[in-house]
Parts: structure tokens; C-alpha cells; sequence
């Protein structure tokens, strides 16, 4: 492939430089905007001068803001970073939460990913009627919904009246596969609704646009049934956008999305935490959190923009030449 | 095809005499409007919008004519009259009353005896207040960056683009909940403006803020794409400076778009500040809004269901009218647009 290989260096660098800028801010976001002493938040309530004058010295405080930005960047590389509240290791939660947030969003992608093309399909072949205007109906609902709200209700009327399935909590995917799967499904629904939503609601445009393209018409000339013109024709063509936006989209929700849901189901993820830090105001967490989230963004942002250019040769070719 | 402004022959005599109707020039403006207007669907939630503003707008008259009471109020040890029967407000148990026909708690109590009813006005006032106030800021921050880095292109569009891709890379929960919770610890001071941890603002801000690409990037790219036409070369070759070409040449080109992105902007500004307050990274006490409303109900969604259901409710119904009346005026204003905001 011409130039692929120096796109992808391209990209790469990019996506480093990103990072670099991202975590400038970050350490802004906590260090510089916060009117408030760390020292004190560290030594609590009662915390006399001498302590306070040696948690500042412990912890670097009194050094000049770029020497703090390059401590606290090594901390976060080399997974040091400790939270002030309970000086646990920022890393290890992280770590720990990481397996309960794949397996969040990683079902749930899949669930959206499916029930948003069988909807956007449903919704694009039958346009107008009035299967398309409930499906656009219930999409606009489901966009409307707040995600935590869905999380509260869909836990109290399915899985506490109802009783079909178990409440919170996670189950290791390794310990009991289909436990795993009992306690997800309704936080995997959660998470998926908006999207299912969305990516019907995009399909259904991209699908009606393609039906008119000459090849289509070609297509049905030649003879092919309906079924395979709008299956092989249709909406191959169709899904090319939205295969990008899952992209990003899942990037996204990996990367701090997944929040709300975690939070409501009271699963052990990274959003989780995220939470929690929010809720005792402790900063160093966040940082690691939020360049942990921001990695995973940028890098499937890098990943769709490698995909469309192996696809589009006129995209690495014109990144080349600018 | 005949050269431009040829007559074609065998034209139809023109039209004499006063029963005659004159052909109307019709502007895009108002057939966008004919559109908009032929779409009942979107015209109806449009008008949901309206009702649900000038509701909230009618708080402090529900307040002082119907219920007595104000939305901090608290009423936790008193009785109402129900049906002839002495009720506690909060029960022993801790349960509040639930929404029923009467002046005062008509849509019940909550935990501490405040009026939901009251509560859900002043919230709604508060929630619209922030969505529409973040949607100005994006939009200003969006339209001036977009007009600046399609006008100039080169190097200032491309240190613009990346500064968007680095704030696009921030997920925007997460960026909201820091700044939400790094701005409340002492609040915001930029020389001489200081704003309280607990200020409207501070959400304002930051959900203005983190928005600001999503808009920003579409913007841009139009701008790019008009910045190709010959109005332009022809106004630049006039003599007009950059800023007369951005605001007279540019702008009145975007309003549409602009109009659109603003609208799906506030529901989606909605739902964040609901989702913030959510979490305890936005709206903070004195304050209430329909998102913290929710958060206080959140433990009592079992013994009192009616306190998050009302405020969900009305969010819902707030985003539903925003989204669907947005889409129609989309379709408006520009029939062939993919025009999409991202949550």
C-alpha cells in the first residue's frame, strides 16, 4: 500500500502530540483552577501549620508548576499517582476497573451496534409508513431519555418487581459466564438505548440517500430482487459511515462514557470511580481517569482515521502531500 | 441549452388586467417557512417548547397565588387537609405524599416537605436557563472559531482544528465532572470576574465550553466550502477586509445552520446538566434544578416513585420537543443538510 506506512507514523505522532496537549490541560484543570490547598484537603479539619508545611513539602506542592507537571506526569507513567483522599494507588483502581468497563461497553456496543441497523433498516425500507414513523418515534425517545434515570427505573421495575434479573454488582466473566451475562444485560441496555437511537435515526438518512445513486438503479435493472438490491446494494453501501461513528463512539464510552451507568448499577468500573472521586473531590483519580479516557478517545479516533485510509487511498495521498 | 436570459420563443402573452395574480418573489427564507409550516409534527412540539418555558416562567405565580410556599420551603412536621383527613406531609416512615388534587403539593411532597410542584418550576427555570445560556456560548465560540479558521485557512486553521481535536478528545462526561468538580472547590476567578463554586454559571460554562468542537468543526467545514465561492472572491476583490467578509458574506450564509445546531444544542445541554447535577458536578445547592431534583429522588425511587418521575418527565419532554422541532427545521431550512449533534 503507497504511503500507508507513513500515515500511520503521521497519525501516531498526532495522536502523541494530542496526548502531550491533553495532558497539559488536565494538570491545569486540578492544579491551577482549584482555589483551594491540596495540603489542607490532605491533613483534614485539624491539621496544625507543621503538618500542612510538610505535606506541602512531601508532596511537591511548594515546587514551581512545571516541575509538579512533570512529577505528576511520571507518577501517572509510572503508576504512582495516589489519591489524596485515601492515598490508595490511582493505577490499581484503575486496573481493577478495567475488565467491569470492557465488559460493559463491549456488550453494550454490540447490542447498539445490531439493534441500530435492524431499526435504521426497518425505518429506511419502510419510509413513511407507519412502522418508520414509531421506530423515529421511539429513536427520538430513546435520545431524549437521561441515561441514569432509564438505569434507575430499568433496575427497579425489570429486576427488582419483575425479579428477572439480578441487580448490580459484577460477576468476572472467568468466574461464572452466565452470571457474567445475567448481571450485565440490563446495564448493557442502559448504555445502549441512546445509541441505538442515534445509529438508526443515521442509517435511516444514509440508506434513502443511497437508494437514489445510479448504481442502484443498475442494480435493479439487472434484475436482482428487492431483498438482495437492498441488502447488498443498499446497505453495505450505507453502513460505511456508521461503522465510523462506532468508532469513535465506542472509543468514547470506554473513554469516561460508561460513567452514568456504572455509577447506577453500582458496577466496579472505571466510571465508577470516576464517580466516586467526583463525590470526595479528589483530584489526583481524576487525573488518571481522564488520561485514561482521553487515551482510549484519541486512539480509536487514530484507528478510524487508519481504517478510512486504507479504504480511501485519496485521504493518505493528500495527508502526504499537504 | 439556450445562452442565458435568451427569450424562449412561443412565450405565453403576459397576463392582463387586475384578476390576475402576480407571481410573488419568494425568498428562502419564507419557503423555509411554507416547509416548516406544512410539517404539523414539528410545529406541535415547537409549541410543546413554548409551553413548557412560559410554565416555567409562571413559577413565582403558582408559588404565591396557588401553593403558598416556595421551592426551599421546607414543611416537614405539618398536616394537609386531604379528602377531610389530616395528613402528614413526610409520613413517620419518611415516605412523602404523593400527587393528588390539591392546591398545595399537587404534584406531592418530597423527603423534606418541599413541594414538588414549586420545585419542578423553579428547577425547570433553572435547567432551561443553563441549556439556553451553554448554547450561547458554544454557538459564539463555535461560529467565531469556524469563521476564523474557514477564512484564513492554513496555519491558523490548523492550529485551530488541532486545539478542537484536543478538547474533542476529552470525553465529555468526564470533562464536565472535572471542571464541574475542580471549579466548585473555590470557583472561577479570570481577573477581575469571580464566580462562587455554587454559581449558575459555573455549569453554564462548562457545558458551553465542552460543546464548542461538536459545533465548531461542521461550521468550519462549511465555512470552507463557501469561502470557494465567487460572492466571496467577488467581495474580497471589492475591497472588503476579512471581517466585513465574515460577517456580510459568511455569516448571513450560516444563519440556517447556526439556527438548527442552537436548537438540538439546548436539549443536548439539558441532558447534560441533568447527568452533571447527577453526579454532584453541577448545579449546586441553593439551587435546584430538574437534574438534582432527580438525584435527591434517586433513593426514594421505590417508596415515592412520583419524585423522579415528574422532573424526568419534564426533561424528557424538553429534549423530545428541542430534537423533533429542531429536525423539522432542519428539513426547513435546508432539505438536503446532515446536519448531526453528538452526545
Amino acid at each position: 500500500m503507497e504511503g500507508m506506512g507513513r500515515f500511520i507514523i503521521r497519525r501516531l505522532v498526532g495522536m502523541a502530540a494530542v496526548l502531550f496537549v491533553i495532558s497539559i490541560l488536565v494538570f491545569l484543570i486540578f492544579n491551577v483552577i482549584p482555589n483551594s490547598d491540596p495540603a489542607q484537603r490532605i491533613g483534614g479539619k485539624n491539621a496544625n501549620p507543621e503538618l500542612i508545611a510538610r505535606i506541602n513539602e512531601d508532596w511537591g506542592f511548594n515546587d514551581p508548576l512545571p516541575q509538579q507537571y512533570v512529577s505528576t506526569m511520571k507518577k501517572v507513567f509510572t503508576g504512582d499517582l495516589v489519591s489524596y483522599q485515601n492515598q490508595r494507588n490511582v493505577s490499581d483502581q484503575i486496573e481493577k476497573g478495567i475488565p467491569v468497563t470492557f465488559s460493559l461497553c463491549i456488550g453494550a456496543g454490540i447490542i447498539w451496534l445490531l439493534l441500530g441497523i435492524v431499526f435504521g433498516y426497518l425505518s429506511a425500507v419502510k419510509a413513511g409508513q407507519a412502522t418508520d414513523r414509531s421506530l423515529t418515534i421511539l429513536a427520538l425517545i430513546g435520545i431524549s431519555l437521561p441515561v441514569f434515570w432509564l438505569g434507575l427505573v430499568l433496575q427497579y421495575y425489570i429486576g427488582n418487581k419483575l425479579g428477572l434479573f439480578p441487580i448490580g454488582d459484577y460477576v468476572k466473566f472467568t468466574e461464572d459466564p452466565l452470571q457474567w451475562v445475567n448481571h450485565l444485560i440490563l446495564p448493557w441496555f442502559t448504555l445502549a438505548v441512546l445509541f441505538i437511537g442515534f445509529y438508526s435515526r443515521v442509517l435511516r438518512s444514509n440508506m434513502l440517500d443511497v437508494m437514489d445513486e445510479d448504481y442502484v438503479r443498475t442494480a435493479r435493472a439487472k434484475g436482482l430482487s428487492e431483498r438482495q438490491v437492498r441488502l447488498k446494494h443498499v446497505l453495505r453501501n450505507s453502513l460505511i459511515p456508521v461503522i465510523t461513528l462506532f468508532g469513535l463512539d465506542f472509543g468514547a464510552v470506554i473513554g469516561g462514557g460508561a460513567i452514568l451507568t456504572e455509577t447506577v448499577y453500582n458496577l466496579p468500573g472505571v466510571g465508577q470511580y470516576a464517580g466516586q472521586s467526583v463525590a470526595s473531590l479528589d483530584l489526583p483519580p481524576l487525573i488518571g481517569i481522564t488520561m485514561f479516557g482521553a487515551f482510549f478517545i484519541v486512539f480509536f479516533n487514530t484507528i478510524v482515521d487508519i481504517v478510512y485510509a486504507y479504504l480511501d487511498p485519496r485521504i493518505r495521498l493528500g495527508a502526504q502531500a499537504a | 441549452m439556450p445562452p442565458a436570459g435568451a427569450m424562449p420563443t412561443g412565450e405565453p402573452p403576459l397576463p392582463v388586467g387586475d384578476d390576475v395574480e402576480m407571481i410573488e418573489g419568494r425568498s428562502p427564507w419564507y419557503l423555509a417557512y411554507i416547509r416548516l409550516r406544512r410539517n404539523k409534527v414539528a410545529l406541535a412540539f415547537g409549541a410543546l417548547f413554548i409551553v413548557i418555558v412560559l410554565f416555567c416562567l409562571a413559577a413565582p405565580l403558582w408559588s404565591h397565588l396557588v401553593a403558598h410556599t416556595g421551592p426551599n420551603q421546607n414543611h416537614l412536621t405539618e398536616k394537609i387537609d386531604i379528602g377531610g383527613k389530616e395528613t402528614f406531609v413526610v409520613a413517620p416512615n419518611g415516605i412523602p405524599i404523593g400527587p393528588g388534587l390539591h392546591a398545595k403539593f399537587l404534584l406531592g411532597a418530597d423527603d423534606n416537605g418541599r413541594d414538588v410542584m414549586v420545585r419542578l418550576m423553579y428547577g425547570g427555570r433553572t435547567s432551561i436557563y443553563i441549556g439556553v445560556m451553554a448554547a450561547f456560548i458554544t454557538t459564539f465560540f463555535a461560529v467565531a472559531i469556524g469563521l476564523i479558521a474557514g477564512y484564513y485557512r492554513g496555519w491558523t486553521d490548523s492550529v485551530l482544528s488541532r486545539v478542537l481535536d484536543v478538547i474533542w478528545a476529552f470525553p465529555v462526561l468526564l470533562l464536565g465532572i472535572a471542571l464541574g468538580t475542580a471549579l466548585s472547590v473555590g470557583g472561577l476567578k479570570i481577573g477581575p470576574l469571580e464566580i462562587a463554586g455554587n454559581s449558575l454559571w459555573i455549569p453554564i460554562i462548562i457545558i458551553g465550553f465542552v460543546y464548542v468542537p461538536y459545533m465548531a468543526r461542521p461550521i468550519r467545514g462549511e465555512v470552507l466550502a463557501l469561502r470557494e465561492k465567487e460572492f466571496v472572491e467577488a467581495a474580497i476583490a471589492q475591497g472588503k477586509g476579512p471581517i466585513r467578509v465574515m460577517f456580510s458574506e459568511l455569516l448571513p450564509n450560516l444563519i440556517s445552520t447556526i439556527i438548527v445546531f442552537f436548537t438540538l444544542n439546548i436539549a443536548n445541554n439539558m441532558l447534560l446538566e441533568a447527568a452533571l447535577s447527577f453526579l454532584g458536578a453541577g448545579v449546586r445547592p441553593p439551587n435546584s434544578s430538574w437534574g438534582t431534583m432527580i438525584e435527591e429522588g434517586s433513593d426514594r425511587i421505590v417508596t415515592a416513585p412520583h419524585l423522579t418521575l415528574v422532573p424526568v418527565l419534564m426533561i424528557v419532554l424538553t429534549v423530545l420537543a428541542l430534537n423533533v422541532f429542531g429536525d423539522g427545521l432542519r428539513d426547513a431550512l435546508n432539505p438536503k443538510a446532515k446536519i448531526r449533534m453528538e452526545h
